[in-house]
C-alpha cells in the first residue's frame, strides 16, 4: 500500500556543504554538545528525561520511606517538604515534558517527511540549557536552609515572605526551564506548519503530530504566564513589590489564579502528547485504522481550549462566590466529554480489530484503563461540594498520579517500546520488557490505588507524619512505591542493552500493522532522512 | 497514505507546498510565535490589574473600595435591618493596640453611619500603619460605600501616641436580599519601612483623646 | 456482527456468570462504603450527609461507566485477537455512534450537575448565625475567639514530641489531639470567620464537610450545624511550612445548655487569669524559678523551630545560642517575643503566653546554652514594653 521513499545514505554526501548541519555523525562528546540533528537531540532529551525520572523517583523513595510508618524516622519535616517540592518540579519539568519533547524531536520530522526540525541550532540550545536549570535547582538543596520547600505550586506568601533565600535559584531555574520549553514549542510549530512533505495536509497528519502541535500552542500560551508568576514571586521576595502581600494592597489568592491559569493547561501539556502516542499504537496492534480521526483532532483542540477556563477548580476552598464555583464546576465537567470521546475512539479502534499484544500495546491498554480511572476520579473532583472534602487530600494525589504516572509516563514507555526498534534497528529484549511491564503495572497500582482510600479517610497531602488509622495503607503504598522504583531499573537495563545495539535486527516496518512515513525508512533510521521530501498521496 | 519517490523536478511542481528550503517562511512564523510569547508574558502581569477589576465587579476577594464614596441622600430602606460586625487585628510584628470602639451596628440600607476605631502605639519607635479591609461574605463588599475612612490613608503614630479613627459609611440598598449580616475586618500592618514619609504628618483624626 | 445463535447463548452465559461473580463484590462494596478508613465519612451535619450522598452517586456513576467501557474493551481483547484468527474490520468512523457518545456523556453530566448545584446552594447560607467564632491559623497552631464573649485561646498539637520521634508509644489519637479543643453547641448555626496571621492554612473538619482556606489579610467564612454531640477531628489541609502536618483541629460539640455552662466557666477562668496576671506583675521571681518554667515553655513553644539545643535550623530558623541580637539587645529580645517579627514564622507571643511566661522564656533563652548574660526578665518588664512605659 505504500512505496518506500528512502534517501540512500550516499546521496547526502553530495549535498554536504550546502547546508552546514548536513554532516554524518561525528564521534565523541562534541557530537552531542554541538549536534543540530533532530535524532541526536531527541536522544539527548530522552536520556535527560530518564535520568531526571530516576532522580525524581529517588526523591519519591525518600518520601515513601518516611511515610512507611507513623512518626518521624528518616528525614526532618523541612527536608520532607523539599523532597515533595523538588520531586514535583523534576517530574513535571524534568521528566515528562522533556520526554515528550524528545519524542517530538525524533518523530515529528520523520512523520511529516521533513529532513530535520525547522530551527536546528535553536533546538540544540533549547536542550542544552535544560541540564543547567536542573543543576541549579538540585544544587539549591545543598545550600544552608535547603532548597524550595513550598510545594511545586509555590503558593504565596509561603514562597515569598516566608521562604528561604534559595527561592532566587528556584525562580532562575524555572525561568530557564520555561525558555527551554518555549523554544522547543516554537520549533515544533514551525516544523509542523512549514516543513510538511508535499501532500501531507493537516488532516493527514498522524495523531501524534496533531496532539503535539496543539500542545506546542498551549506551551507558548502558558509558559510565559508561569514566567510572569515566578517573576512576581521574585520581586515580592527580594524587591519590595506586593503583588501577593495584603499589607501592600496585594492578594495571596491572586497568585493562585495566575499560577493555575498556567497550571491547568500545563496538565494538558503533559497528557495531550500521550493521547497522540496511544492513538498511534492502538491502530497498529489492532491492524485497523484509528476510529474517528477527525473527532480525535476536534476533541484534542476542544480539550486545549477548555483548559483555559477551568483553572479555578484547583481553588474551590479559597472562598469564591457561589456563581464562580458553579461556572468552574460546569466547565470542568465539560472537559470529560472530549476526553471521553478519545477513550471511546480507542476502544472502537480495538473493536473487531485483529489484536496482538506486543509490549507497546500492553502499555497502551494499561494506559487506557488506568488513565480512565484517573479521569473518572478527576470528574469526581470537579464536583465542587464534594471537592471541599477531597481537596488537598491523598485522593487528589491518587488522581494526578493516575493521570500522570499511569497516564503520561506509561504512554512515554509505550512510545519508547514502540519506536525503539526503529531508532536502534534491533528488537529490544522482550523478556525484560515483559518483566518491566508486569512489575510496573502491579506495583503502580499497589502504590497509587490505596491513596484513594487514605485520602477519602481524611489524610491531607504533603504531610511527613500521619495519624494511626492511615498506617496500614501507607505501608502498602510505600511497598508499592519501592517496587515501582525498582521496576524502573529493569527498564534502565533494557534501554542500555538497546543502545548497545543488542538484539535481533528488525524490518523497516518493525510491527506488522504499523503505518506512517517513519515505518517506511530503514531501521535503524539513518542519520539523515527525507533530504528530498516524499510525496504523500 | 501512499508515498512516492520524488526528485527535484516534481519538487518544483509542488511549488506551493512548504518545503525545507523555504527559510524566510520560518522567520515569519517564528516572529509571530515570539510575539505571542511576549504578549502572554505581558498578559501574565496584566492579570494583576484584571484581577483587581474583576474583584471590584464581583466582590470575589471581599475587599472594599479604597476611595471615598460621595453620599447622596438616597431613600432609606426601612424594611431591612443590616447587622454589621467590626473586628480588628494586628499583623505579626505590629505592636499597636487596635480596637473597634463600635463593635456592631444595625442600620438600614441607605442610612449613613459612623463608627470609630481606637489605636495606640506603645512601642518606643514611631510607626506608620496601613489598615487593610476585608468583608465576609465577599459580595457584601460591593455594597459598602465609605465616605470617610482611615483606611484610605497611611496612619502614622509617634511613640506613645493614641488616636480614635472614624469611619463613615452607608450600605447600598441594592445589597442582595439574602445578605442581612456581614463582617468587616481591618488588619493593621506596620509599613514604616516601605514608605519614606515622616511620621509627624498630622493624622486626620482626634489626637490623644 | 458475526455472532451465531449458539455463540450468543454462550456469551450470555459468560456474562451471567460474571455478574454472579460481581454480587459478592457489590455487597462487599456496600459494606466497605460505610468504613471510615476506606471511604468518605457521612459526617454529623445535614450538609456532610448530602456531600456523602453526592460522593456515592458520583462513585457509582463512575463505576458503571468504567465497567461498560472496560467491559467492551476486554471483550474486544478476548474475542478479536489475531491469535484466534480474527480478521480486522475496516470501519473507522460512524457519525451516529460518535454523536451518541458525545451526547450521552453530556446527559450524564447534567444528571450529576443538578444535585451538585443544589448542594452547593445549600452550603451557601449567609443568614445570621447563632454563634460566630474567629478562627486564625498561624504557623503551626489555630487560634479561636468567640465573638461577643471574652473567650479566646490557642489550640496546639498535644501529641508529645517523644511520640513523634518514636521514643514513646503513640496514643490512639496521635497527631489528631490538641491541648484546648474548640467547643461548639449542637443544633445551632455556628459561623467560622477564618483568616491567617502568616501563610495560607486551611481549616478542615471532615465530619462537618467544612474546608476553607485561611488567607492572610482576608476573611473567609464557613458555617456548620452539628446534629450530634461528640468529638470531631480534622487537620490543616494547605501546605503551610515545616510543621504543616502537626496542626490538628479538634472540635467538641456539646448540647446548648452544656455549652453555655462551659463558656461561662471559660469566661470566669479568663477573668481569674487576668487577676492572677496582675498579681504576678508585682512579684519578682528568682532566677531558678524563671529558668525552670522558661525551659518548659521553651521546649513546648519555641523548640519546634529554634530546636531544643537553641541552634535553630541554619537558613530557615535562626540560632538563639550565641546570637548577638539576644546577647546585646534585652529590650529588642522582649519586643520580638511579644510582637513577633513581620514576614517570619516568629509570631506575636503576647497573644499566646502570659507576661510571666514570656518573662520566664526570655530569661531562659538569655541564660541557657552558654548565653550567660545573667539578665533576669520579670513580668513587669514585659508589661512595661506592652504598655509602652
Amino acid at each position: 500500500m505504500a512505496t518506500v521513499t528512502n534517501t540512500p545514505a550516499d546521496t547526502h554526501t553530495a549535498d554536504h556543504g550546502h547546508d552546514d548541519h548536513h554532516h554524518g555523525a561525528p564521534k565523541g562528546i562534541l557530537r552531542w554538545v554541538l549536534t543540530t540533528n533532530h535524532k541526536d537531540i531527541g536522544t539527548l532529551y530522552l536520556w535527560f528525561a530518564f535520568i531526571m525520572f530516576l532522580v525524581g523517583g529517588a526523591m519519591a523513595m525518600v518520601i515513601r520511606a518516611e511515610l512507611f510508618q507513623p512518626g518521624l524516622q528518616i528525614v526532618d519535616p523541612n527536608f520532607f517538604n523539599q523532597m515533595t517540592t523538588v520531586h514535583g518540579l523534576i517530574m513535571v519539568f524534568g521528566a515528562v515534558m522533556p520526554a515528550f519533547t524528545g519524542l517530538a524531536n525524533w518523530l515529528v520530522p520523520m512523520m511529516i517527511g521533513a529532513p530535520d526540525m525547522a530551527l536546528p541550532r535553536m533546538n540544540n540550545w533549547s536542550f542544552w540549557i535544560l541540564p543547567f536549570a536542573f543543576l541549579i535547582l538540585l544544587s539549591s538543596l545543598f545550600l544552608e536552609g535547603g532548597g524550595p520547600n513550598f510545594g511545586w505550586t509555590f503558593y504565596a506568601p509561603l514562597s515569598t515572605t516566608y521562604s528561604g533565600d534559595s527561592t532566587a535559584l528556584f525562580v532562575f531555574s524555572v525561568h530557564i526551564m520555561g525558555i527551554s520549553s518555549i523554544m522547543g514549542a516554537i520549533n515544533v510549530i514551525v516544523t509542523i506548519l512549514n516543513m510538511r512533505a508535499p501532500g501531507m495536509t493537516l488532516m493527514k497528519m498522524p495523531m501524534f503530530v496533531w496532539t503535539w502541535l496543539i500542545t506546542a500552542f498551549l506551551l507558548i500560551a502558558v509558559m510565559p504566564v508561569l514566567a510572569a508568576a515566578v517573576t512576581m514571586v521574585l520581586t515580592d521576595k527580594f524587591f519590595g513589590t506586593s503583588f501577593f502581600d495584603a499589607a501592600g494592597g496585594g492578594d495571596p489568592v491572586m497568585f493562585q489564579h495566575i499560577f493555575w491559569f498556567f497550571g491547568h493547561p500545563e496538565v494538558y501539556i503533559m497528557i495531550l502528547p500521550a493521547f497522540g502516542i496511544i492513538s498511534q499504537i492502538v491502530p497498529t496492534f489492532s491492524r485497523k485504522k484509528l476510529f474517528g480521526y477527525a473527532s480525535m483532532v476536534y476533541a484534542t483542540a476542544s480539550i486545549a481550549l477548555l483548559s483555559f477556563i477551568v483553572w479555578a477548580h484547583h481553588m474551590f476552598t479559597t472562598g469564591m462566590p457561589v456563581g464562580a464555583e458553579m461556572f468552574f464546576m460546569f466547565a470542568t465537567m465539560l472537559i470529560s466529554v472530549p476526553t471521553g470521546v478519545k477513550v471511546f475512539n480507542w476502544v472502537a479502534t480495538m473493536w473487531r480489530g485483529s489484536l496482538t499484544f506486543e509490549i507497546p500495546m500492553m502499555f497502551a491498554i494499561a494506559f487506557i484503563v488506568l488513565f480512565t480511572i484517573g479521569g473518572l476520579s478527576g470528574l469526581m473532583l470537579a464536583i465542587t461540594p464534594v471537592d471541599f472534602q477531597y481537596h488537598d487530600t491523598y485522593f487528589v494525589v491518587a488522581h494526578f498520579h493516575y493521570v500522570l504516572v499511569t497516564g503520561a509516563v506509561f504512554s512515554i514507555m509505550a512510545a519508547v517500546y514502540y519506536w525503539l526498534p526503529k531508532w536502534t534497528g534491533k528488537m529490544f529484549d522482550v523478556t525484560l520488557a515483559k518483566w518491566h511491564f508486569w512489575c510496573s503495572l502491579i506495583s503502580v497500582n499497589v502504590l497509587f490505588f490505596p491513596m484513594h482510600f487514605v485520602g477519602l479517610a481524611g489524610m491531607p497531602r504533603r504531610i511527613p507524619d500521619y495519624a494511626l488509622q492511615f498506617a496500614d495503607f501507607n505501608k502498602w503504598i510505600s511497598i508499592g512505591g519501592f517496587a515501582f522504583g525498582l521496576s524502573q531499573l529493569i527498564f534502565l537495563v533494557l534501554i542500555v542493552k538497546a543502545c548497545r545495539k543488542q538484539g535481533e535486527p528488525v524490518t523497516d516496518q518493525v510491527w506488522e500493522g504499523a503505518e506512517g512515513l517513519e515505518w517506511e525508512i530503514p531501521s535503524p533510521a539513518p542519520y539523515h532522512t527525507f533530504d528530498t521530501p516524499p510525496v504523500v498521496k | 497514505m501512499a508515498v512516492e519517490e520524488t526528485n527535484s523536478d516534481n519538487q518544483k511542481d509542488a511549488g506551493d507546498m512548504p518545503t525545507n528550503t523555504q527559510r524566510p517562511n520560518h522567520a515569519k512564523t517564528v516572529g509571530k510565535l515570539v510575539f505571542v510569547v511576549v504578549a502572554m508574558f505581558g498578559f501574565g502581569f496584566a492579570l494583576v490589574p484584571l484581577y483587581e477589576v474583576f474583584c471590584e465587579l464581583t466582590g470575589i476577594n471581599g475587599k472594599t473600595s479604597d476611595t471615598a464614596a460621595v453620599y447622596e441622600p438616597i431613600e432609606i430602606d426601612k424594611t431591612r435591618t443590616i447587622t454589621v460586625d467590626f473586628i480588628t487585628r494586628t499583623n505579626t510584628g505590629m505592636p499597636w493596640e487596635f480596637k473597634a470602639v463600635t463593635k456592631r451596628v444595625e442600620i438600614n440600607p441607605g442610612e449613613l453611619s459612623e463608627v470609630a476605631f481606637y489605636v495606640r502605639n506603645p512601642a518606643s519607635r514611631d510607626i506608620i500603619a496601613q489598615a487593610i479591609p476585608s468583608v465576609s461574605p465577599g459580595q457584601a463588599a460591593l455594597y459598602v460605600n465609605k465616605t470617610e475612612c482611615f483606611c484610605f490613608r497611611h496612619q502614622p503614630l509617634k511613640s506613645g501616641e493614641e488616636a480614635v479613627m472614624p469611619m463613615v459609611f452607608y450600605i447600598d440598598p441594592q445589597l442582595p436580599e439574602d445578605i442581612n449580616y456581614f463582617t468587616l475586618q481591618y488588619t493593621l500592618y506596620d509599613i514604616t519601612e516601605r514608605v519614606d514619609e515622616p511620621v509627624d504628618v498630622a493624622m486626620n483624626s482626634i489626637q490623644g483623646r | 456482527m458475526d455472532i451465531s445463535g449458539e455463540k450468543s447463548v454462550k456469551s450470555l452465559k459468560a456474562v451471567m456468570g460474571l455478574l454472579t461473580l460481581c454480587v459478592p463484590f457489590f455487597s462487599f462494596a456496600q459494606s466497605a462504603a460505610e468504613r471510615s478508613d476506606l471511604n468518605l465519612r457521612r459526617g454529623v451535619t445535614d450538609i456532610s450527609d448530602q456531600v456523602y450522598g453526592l460522593h456515592m452517586l458520583m462513585f457509582w456513576i463512575c463505576v458503571v461507566i468504567a465497567v461498560i467501557v472496560f467491559g467492551v474493551m476486554f471483550i474486544a481483547m478476548l474475542k478479536h485477537r489475531k491469535s484466534k484468527g480474527h480478521a480486522p474490520a475496516n470501519f473507522h468512523e460512524n457519525v451516529k455512534v460518535e454523536i451518541a457518545w458525545t451526547v450521552v456523556p453530556f446527559i450524564i453530566l447534567i444528571v450529576m450537575a443538578v444535585p451538585a448545584a443544589s448542594t452547593l446552594m445549600d452550603m451557601e447560607d449567609v443568614s445570621k448565625p447563632d454563634l460566630s467564632i474567629e478562627v486564625t491559623g498561624s504557623q503551626w497552631k489555630w487560634h479561636y475567639k468567640y465573638m461577643d464573649r471574652e473567650v479566646e485561646f490557642f489550640s496546639l498539637l498535644a501529641s508529645q514530641r517523644e511520640q513523634i520521634e518514636n521514643k514513646f508509644p503513640k496514643g490512639e489519637n496521635y497527631l489528631l489531639e490538641v491541648d484546648r479543643p474548640l467547643v461548639i453547641p449542637t443544633g445551632q448555626k455556628v459561623r467560622f470567620l477564618i483568616t491567617s496571621d502568616d501563610v495560607i492554612h486551611s481549616w478542615w473538619v471532615p465530619d462537618f464537610a467544612v474546608k476553607k482556606d485561611a488567607n492572610p489579610g482576608f476573611i473567609n467564612e464557613a458555617w456548620t450545624r452539628v446534629n450530634e454531640p461528640g468529638v470531631y477531628r480534622g487537620q490543616c489541609a494547605e501546605l503551610c511550612g515545616k510543621d504543616h502536618g502537626f496542626m490538628p483541629i479538634v472540635v467538641i460539640a456539646k448540647e446548648p445548655a452544656e455549652f453555655d455552662r462551659w463558656i461561662d466557666e471559660q469566661e470566669r477562668i479568663a477573668q481569674e487569669k487576668r487577676a492572677e496576671e496582675e498579681r504576678l506583675l508585682a512579684m519578682n521571681m528568682s532566677k531558678e524559678e524563671l529558668m525552670a518554667s522558661g525551659e518548659q515553655i521553651y521546649n513546648s513553644v519555641c523548640a519546634a523551630c529554634h530546636q531544643p539545643s537553641g541552634e535553630g535550623l541554619p537558613g530557615a530558623f535562626p540560632a538563639l545560642k550565641g546570637s548577638a541580637f539576644i546577647l546585646n539587645d534585652r529590650q529588642g529580645h522582649i519586643d520580638v517575643v511579644v510582637n513577633g517579627r513581620a514576614g517570619t514564622a516568629m509570631q506575636a507571643f503576647s497573644k499566646q503566653l502570659s507576661m510571666s511566661e514570656i518573662a520566664a522564656v526570655v530569661t531562659y533563652t538569655r541564660n541557657a546554652w552558654g548565653n550567660n548574660t545573667d539578665d533576669l526578665v520579670q513580668a513587669k518588664d514585659v508589661n512595661d514594653l506592652i504598655q509602652g512605659k
